[in-house]
């Protein structure tokens, strides 16, 4: 080749042409897929409910492939509910529509803007349960989960848990069985009204409410007990409201 | 590929002395993490479970046999003074593409894989091979290159992620192999007082875990030992 590949104007030329190049094929690749990322996003949101709500042998079985199907079997969306900051029924909302990954994030969205959506299910003997969204802030990055609620509106009967950043094997480990085993039966609000939790390590901590942590996923153990406090107390009030 | 016609060597069988020796030195005597030592950032942060361990091998084998394939496709237009970024534009992009698809279209092995994919970029090995390697030579050796070295990366990898798993959790890829150590359901071993050893959890044990493997290797060849 005849042009010097040490000149300046070919450096340039270079870089500006893979620049070019590379953001080309990004931004076509993100376009094309962002169709089916959406897709996922939904199915994996009907699935973490299921998994909250089912016992663990039947929410072993659910799947992507089953996730749409079984939703609609437990979960009905008309009775599910949008809340404000004091557990207040706000009208006219799409539970299933509001994300509340995206409300955490934005920081210059004001607490009373927020929106916090309930779900309803009902099992096949009747019986009500209620699975609570919930997110927050791990070590690395955002942690989000679902807490159901058993039909007295305060036990806790399954939960799930999960990530993208927090560190494999460490603060990773929420999302795994033995640790959300430790939240079910836990209840919520006593007659004084909700009962915060602390996530700590061998039955240490001052409050009734102890959940073994994670050892050596402290920060992230600790980012569970701040986002399950945070989100279960506006929910109680709306249960409370509701008992009367 | 202009330069392969212009070239009036005889053409070397795909699978030569050479080229297989490409595969296999990194193996042992050329190792990327014990001899080179390069990519010890992610030995240590994802050989705690031998899943995790293997995912990430994949994905850095698919990054550095692709990578490879590109630069040494590039090696003649890339202008030297540039050279280090273009390398970095090239895994960066790599790695988001393959991010990507993953996330549209194989989701369960994008969440299992998580912070990973991210970390491939970090990895010293992909970015030390397209410098020494594939910026001097032709892409089907460069190929080969990626795969020995992927290999050899992936096989120490595991190997620690096994010792870790192993007496830190108790398990294999998962299975309970000592029994179970979940207060009142105990099984196994653990009903006789076996603990889990919690330090092999800990990031430093990975180095210990690596570094006993680098004596092992140059204690059974000599040749290794630099001299001072």
């Amino acid at each position: 080749m005849a042009v010097n590949r040490d000149s300046n104007g070919y450096t340039f030329a270079f870089a500006i042409t893979l620049v070019v190049v590379v953001g080309a094929i990004l931004a076509s690749i993100a376009m094309w897929t962002k169709p089916y990322k959406n897709a996922n996003d939904e199915v994996k949101k009907k699935m973490d409910i299921l998994k909250a709500l089912l016992p663990s042998e039947e929410a072993n079985d659910i799947s992507r492939k089953n996730a749409a199907e079984e939703f609609v079997k437990y979960v009905n969306m008309e009775d599910a509910v949008v809340l404000d900051m004091n557990g207040n029924v706000l009208e006219g909302e799409d539970a299933f529509s509001i994300d509340i990954k995206k409300q955490y994030r934005d920081k210059k969205l004001k607490a009373e803007e927020k929106k916090y959506p309930l779900f309803v299910a009902t099992n096949k003997e009747g019986k009500k349960s209620y699975v609570i969204p919930v997110v927050g802030t791990g070590l690395w990055g955002p942690i989000w989960g679902n807490i159901c609620l058993a039909e007295d509106m305060k036990t806790i009967q399954g939960a799930t848990f999960d990530h993208k950043t927090e560190t494999p094997g460490l603060g990773a480990e929420i999302k795994q069985a033995f640790f959300i085993k430790g939240w079910i039966g836990e209840e919520v609000s006593d007659e004084n009204g909700f009962k915060k939790f602390e996530v700590v390590k061998d039955n240490s901590g001052a409050l009734p409410s102890k959940i073994d942590g994670i050892t050596g996923g402290t920060i992230t153990s600790k980012g569970v007990e701040e986002m399950a406090n945070r989100c279960l107390e506006i929910y109680v009030s709306y249960f409370n409201n509701l008992k009367k | 590929m202009s330069e392969v016609a212009k070239t009036k060597e005889p053409k070397e069988p795909l699978f030569s002395k050479k080229n297989k020796q490409l595969v296999t030195d990194p193996l042992t005597d050329n190792n990327p993490i014990t001899i080179q030592v390069l990519g010890i950032c992610s030995a240590l942060a994802i050989t705690v479970q031998v899943k995790q361990a293997v995912v990430m091998s994949i994905s850095v084998m698919f990054v550095l046999i692709l990578g490879n394939m590109i630069i040494s496709m590039l090696r003649n237009l890339i202008p030297s003074r540039i050279r280090i970024i273009v390398q970095l534009v090239v895994v960066a992009s790599l790695v988001i593409i393959v991010d990507q698809l993953l996330a549209a279209f194989m989701p369960d092995v994008s969440e299992q894989l998580s912070v990973f994919v991210g970390l491939i970029i970090t990895n010293c090995i992909i970015m030390g091979r397209f410098e020494a390697f594939a910026m001097a030579n032709k892409p089907w050796p460069s190929i080969m290159d990626g795969f020995g070295n992927a290999l050899g990366y992936a096989w120490i990898l595991v190997l620690v992620a096994v010792v870790r798993e192993l007496l830190g959790s108790g398990s294999l890829y998962g299975y309970k192999i000592f029994g179970s150590a979940i207060p009142g359901e105990e099984w196994g071993l653990y009903t006789m007082g076996y603990a889990n050893n919690n330090m092999m959890i800990l990031p430093p044990m990975a180095l210990i875990v690596v570094g006993i493997i680098i004596w092992v290797q140059r204690s059974r060849n000599k040749a290794l030992i630099e001299e001072h």
